[in-house]
C-alpha cells in the first residue's frame, strides 16, 4: 500500500516513440498516459478545462472591444506611471510582469529541490514563489485602485467605451484570483514542506491520502498555467 | 464469481497501478451523509436529481394545464407560465439529466466497469456533489423569492433576461438562477475530472479502452464534452451576474424601458447566443452520448448478441462528439448572422446524421437474429431507438437553414428536441434503472408494473408529441401562454392542445407507478443474485452484491476479454464474463 503518485511501468512493456507510441498508450492497458499519476493527470486535464474559460473570457474581450461604438482607451496612456514629470507607458505592468515571470523561475528551482529531497530549500523557494505571488497581486490592487482613482468603472469609463472597465475588471481579476489561490496553496505547501510532511508520508488533512514531492511539481503545473494566462491578458490589453 | 490468483498463465499483465487505500468511513455520517464512496455518491447525486426532476414534471404539468385549457386556471398567468415553463427546461436539462447521467450513472458504473476500487479522488468527488446540492438548494431557493424563478426561457437570452419586463429579471430570481449554475458547472467539474482520470489512468489489469464497455465509452466521451463546454456556460453566467448586478454593457446593448433610457449600451446580445449555444450544443450530447452507450449495452445483453461494429461504435460515438463543438451557431440561423456561417453550420449539422445513423444501423444489426428478451429494460431500449430515429429525422428539417427559418420558434422546434433529448433519454435512463437496480439493491423490480409503466410512457410520449409537430407546422409560436383568435391558427389546434394535455397528466401519473416499483420491491422485490440478467460485464461479477466497500475482493478482476461475449460457441454458457478466461485458451478473445 503505497501512494499514488509512484509509478511503476512494467519492463516488459516496450513502447514506441513518436505517433505510433501514442495510439499504443492510448490502446494499452490499464492506463493511458504510462509514467504520469493520477493526480498530475488531473491537474492537466483541469487546466486543460482551464484554459477554454480565459480562451472564452478573451474572445468575450476582443468582440466586445470590436463591436463597441466608442473608441476603445489607448492602452500606453491608461496604463502608464506619472513619476516625476514624464508618463512612463506600461511601466507598472512591465514590472509586475517582471515580478511573475520570475515566480516561475523560482517555482522551478522549488521543484528541482523537492525531487533532490532537500526539504529545506525547497520550502525557501516555494515561499519566494509566494511571496513574488503575493507581490503581484498587490500592484495589481495599485493598478485597480489607480484605475478607479481615475474613474474607470465596471459599468462607464471616462476616457472612452464603458466595456473597458467591465472586461479589463472581470478578466484581471479573475485571473488575479488564480493568483491569488496559488499563494494560498503555495503557502500551504511550503509549511508541509518544511514540516517534513512529505518526507514521513503524513496524511492529508482533507483528502488522507499520502503526499510525496511529485506534489510540488503539479503545484508548479497550475503556477506556470497562470503565468501563461498572464502573457495573453498582457498581450491582449496592454498591446493591442 | 471467479477468484483471480496470481498462479493465472503467464500473459497475465503486470500491475501498474499500486492498490490505494481506501478511506474507511467510521460514522454515520462519513458512511452515508459525507461519504467518499462513488457508490453512495451515485445514489445521492440521483435521488437529488430525480427529486427536482419531479417538480420539473410537475412544473409541465402545469404548462400543459395553461397551453390545454386556456383561461380556466387563474392562478396561471403569463408570468407565471413564463417561469414554468423556464424552470421545466433547465432543471430537465441540466440538473436532472446532465446529473443523472454523470453523476448518477458515472459515479455508480464506471469504478465497477473498469474494475476499480473507487473513483480516482473519493474526497473531490464527494465535494462534487455536495456543491450540487447547494447548486440544487439555490435553484429552489428561487422559486420563494419575491418576484419568483426566472421567466427568461432556459436559453437566458439577454437583454430580455435581466429587465423589468420579464418574471424574475429585476428581482432576485435571474440572479439566483445564474449562481446555481455557476455552482453546478463548479461541482460538475470536481466530478468530471474524476470520472476522466479514473477511466484514462485506473482500469483493471487488461482493461484496455477497446475492451471498455459502450457505456463508459459514452459517459467518459460526454464528461469530456462536459470539461470543455461548461467553461463557455460559466463565462457566460459570470458576465450576465456582472450586467445585472453592476450594470456592465457585455450582453446589453443602449434600450428604452418602458419610456426610460437605460444605463446600458454598446453590449452585444449576439455573443451571448454564441457562448449560451457553446455550451448548447454540446450539452445535447453530454446527455446524448451516455443514453448511446447504455442502450447499446442494454440491447447486447437481452438480446444475447454481441454488439455489432464495436470499433465502429465507438469511433461513433468520439466523432459526435467531436463534431458537437462546430455545430453551435445552428441554434441562432434567426439571429441576424452572416449567411455564409449559416451555410458552415448546415453543413457540420447534417454531417453529425452520418456517424448517429451509422449507431442505429449498428443497434439494429445487434438486434438482428438475436434472442430479444422482450423485458422492461429492453423495451425500453427499442423505444429509445425508434424515439431517437424519430427525433432525429425532424433533426435533419430543422438543420437545414431554408427549412428551419420558417419552423423557428414554432411548436416542431418543442416536438423536436422534446423527442430527441428529452423522452429518447428518459427512456434510456428508465431502461438502465430496471437494468442495474438489482446490482444496487439486490433485488428484482416488479416486472409487471414495469411493463405497464413503459407503455403508458412510451405510447403516451407520442401521443403527447407527435401532434405536437404537427400543431408547429401549423404554424403556432412556442412560449405563447395562449393563442388568442389568430386568423392562421384552425380550431383543430385547441382540441389537439387539449388532447395533448390528457396525454400528458397520464403519462406525469404514470411515473408514480415507477417510483411506487422503485420503493415497494426495496423490502418486497425478488431478490435478484449477483447476476440476474447473465451479463459479462465486471459490475455483474462482484462478490457481493450490492458491491461492498471497495467493490472487489481482495484482488481486482483479471479481464480477458471484450464486453460482448454473448453466445459464444463452446462455452458452457451463453456468455462469458469480462474476467472469465474461457473454456480454450486465455487470450481467445478480440
Amino acid at each position: 500500500m503505497t501512494n499514488t503518485g509512484q509509478v511503476k511501468v512494467a519492463n516488459s512493456v516496450n513502447r514506441a516513440k513518436g505517433l505510433p507510441g501514442l495510439v499504443e498508450d492510448w490502446s494499452s492497458d490499464q492506463r493511458a498516459f504510462k509514467n504520469v499519476s493520477w493526480r498530475k493527470a488531473m491537474m492537466w486535464i483541469f487546466l486543460l478545462s482551464d484554459t477554454f474559460i480565459f480562451s472564452i473570457f478573451l474572445l468575450s474581450y476582443m468582440t466586445s472591444r470590436m463591436s463597441t461604438k466608442v473608441g476603445w482607451p489607448n492602452a500606453s496612456e491608461v496604463f502608464s506611471l506619472h513619476i516625476g514629470h514624464t508618463n512612463f507607458p506600461l511601466l507598472l505592468i512591465a514590472i509586475m510582469t517582471f515580478v511573475l515571470i520570475s515566480s516561475s523561475g523560482t517555482m522551478v528551482l522549488a521543484v528541482n529541490y523537492g525531487y533532490r529531497k532537500d526539504r529545506k530549500l525547497t520550502a525557501i523557494m516555494l515561499l519566494v514563489t509566494a511571496l513574488l505571488g503575493a507581490t503581484f497581486v498587490g500592484m495589481q490592487v495599485f493598478e485597480w485602485s489607480k484605475l478607479i482613482s481615475e474613474g474607470v468603472r465596471p459599468w462607464s469609463n471616462p476616457m472612452g467605451a464603458p466595456q473597458f472597465g467591465g472586461i479589463f475588471f472581470m478578466i484581471t481579476g479573475f485571473h488575479g484570483t488564480h493568483v491569488s489561490i496559488g499563494v494560498i496553496f503555495l503557502l500551504v505547501m511550503a509549511q508541509k514542506v518544511w514540516r517534513g510532511d512529505y518526507d514521513t508520508q503524513k496524511l492529508g488533512f482533507f483528502t488522507s491520502r499520502k503526499g510525496d514531492y511529485e506534489c510540488v511539481e503539479i503545484m508548479g503545473l497550475y503556477w506556470h498555467f497562470v503565468d501563461l494566462v498572464w502573457v495573453f491578458i498582457f498581450a491582449f490589453f496592454y498591446l493591442w | 464469481m471467479v477468484e483471480t490468483k496470481n498462479t493465472s498463465p503467464p500473459s497475465v499483465p503486470p500491475a501498474e497501478v499500486d492498490e490505494v487505500e481506501l478511506y474507511h468511513a467510521k460514522s454515520f455520517w462519513t458512511k452515508y451523509v459525507f461519504s467518499q464512496d462513488a457508490k453512495v455518491i451515485a445514489i445521492q447525486y440521483s435521488g437529488v436529481a430525480i427529486a427536482i426532476g419531479l417538480v420539473a414534471l410537475v412544473l409541465s404539468s402545469l404548462i400543459r394545464l395553461q397551453l390545454g385549457f386556456p383561461e380556466m386556471f387563474d392562478f396561471i398567468t403569463p408570468e407565471t407560465y413564463y417561469q414554468f415553463v423556464t424552470m421545466h427546461g433547465m432543471i430537465m436539462v441540466v440538473y436532472l439529466l446532465t446529473a443523472l447521467f454523470l453523476g448518477g450513472f458515472g459515479n455508480y458504473l464506471i469504478p465497477l466497469m473498469i474494475g476499480a476500487r473507487d473513483m480516482s479522488f473519493p474526497y473531490v468527488n464527494m465535494l462534487s456533489f455536495w456543491i450540487y446540492f447547494l447548486a440544487v438548494l439555490v435553484l429552489v431557493g428561487s422559486f420563494f423569492v419575491p418576484g419568483g424563478p426566472t421567466g427568461a426561457g432556459w436559453t437566458l437570452y439577454p437583454p430580455q433576461a435581466i429587465l423589468s419586463g420579464t418574471p424574475g429579471g429585476k428581482g432576485l430570481g435571474i440572479i439566483l438562477m445564474l449562481v446555481s449554475l455557476a455552482l453546478f458547472i463548479v461541482g460538475f467539474t470536481m466530478g468530471g475530472l474524476n470520472y476522466v482520470v479514473t477511466v484514462l489512468q485506473g482500469r483493471t489489469r487488461g482493461m484496455t479502452m477497446m475492451r471498455l464497455p459502450l457505456t463508459v465509452w459514452g459517459i467518459f466521451t460526454a464528461t469530456v464534452l462536459a470539461l470543455l463546454a461548461f467553461p463557455a456556460l460559466l463565462v457566460a453566467t459570470v458576465m450576465m451576474l456582472f450586467d445585472r448586478l453592476l450594470e456592465t454593457s457585455f450582453f446589453m446593448p443602449s434600450l428604452v424601458e418602458f419610456g426610460d433610457q437605460l444605463s446600458y449600451g454598446g453590449g452585444s446580445p449576439i455573443l451571448f447566443q454564441h457562448l449560451f449555444w457553446f455550451f448548447g450544443h454540446p450539452e445535447v450530447y453530454i446527455v446524448a452520448l451516455p443514453a448511446f452507450g447504455i442502450v447499446s449495452d442494454l440491447i447486447s445483453t437481452h438480446a444475447r448478441k454481441n454488439i455489432f461494429g464495436y470499433r465502429m461504435m465507438v469511433w461513433a460515438i468520439v466523432g459526435i462528439g467531436a463534431l458537437s463543438f462546430i455545430v453551435w451557431a445552428h441554434h441562432m440561423y434567426v439571429s441576424g448572422m452572416h449567411p455564409y456561417f449559416g451555410f458552415f453550420f448546415a453543413t457540420t449539422t447534417l454531417i453529425i446524421a452520418v456517424p448517429t445513423a451509422l449507431k442505429v444501423y449498428n443497434w439494429i444489426l445487434t438486434l438482428w437474429n438475436g434472442n430479444i428478451h422482450l423485458n422492461t429494460p429492453m423495451l425500453f431500449s427499442l423505444g429509445f431507438i425508434v424515439t431517437f430515429l424519430n427525433g432525429g429525422l425532424t433533426g435533419l428539417f430543422l438543420g437545414n437553414v431554408i427549412v428551419d427559418i420558417p419552423l423557428s420558434d414554432t411548436m416542431f422546434v418543442v416536438a423536436h428536441f422534446h423527442m430527441v433529448m428529452g423522452v429518447a433519454p428518459i427512456l434510456v435512463v428508465f431502461g438502465a434503472i430496471y437494468h442495474w437496480y438489482p446490482k444496487i439493491s439486490g433485488r428484482m423490480l416488479d416486472e409487471r408494473l414495469g411493463k405497464i409503466h413503459f407503455w403508458v410512457t412510451f405510447v403516451g410520449s407520442y401521443l403527447i408529441f407527435f401532434p405536437m409537430h404537427y400543431i408547429g407546422l401549423v404554424g403556432v409560436p412556442r412560449r405563447y401562454p395562449e393563442l388568442g383568435d389568430a386568423a392562421f391558427i384552425p380550431d383543430s389546434v385547441a382540441t389537439l392542445n387539449s388532447f395533448i394535455s390528457l396525454a400528458a397528466f397520464i403519462v406525469g401519473i404514470a411515473q408514480i407507478l415507477f417510483l411506487y416499483n422503485l420503493f415497494w420491491s426495496l423490502r418486497k422485490g425478488r431478490p435478484s443474485g449477483p447476476n440476474p440478467w447473465r451479463a459479462t460485464t465486471l459490475e455483474w461479477q462482484t462478490p457481493h452484491t450490492p458491491p461492498a466497500h471497495g467493490n472487489f475482493g481482495p484482488e481486482l478482476p483479471l479481464v480477458y476479454r471484450w464486453p460482448y461475449d454473448y453466445s459464444v460457441p463452446g462455452a458452457s454458457e451463453d456468455f462469458l464474463a469480462q474476467n472469465d478466461p474461457g473454456p480454450l485458451d486465455s487470450e481467445s478473445s478480440t
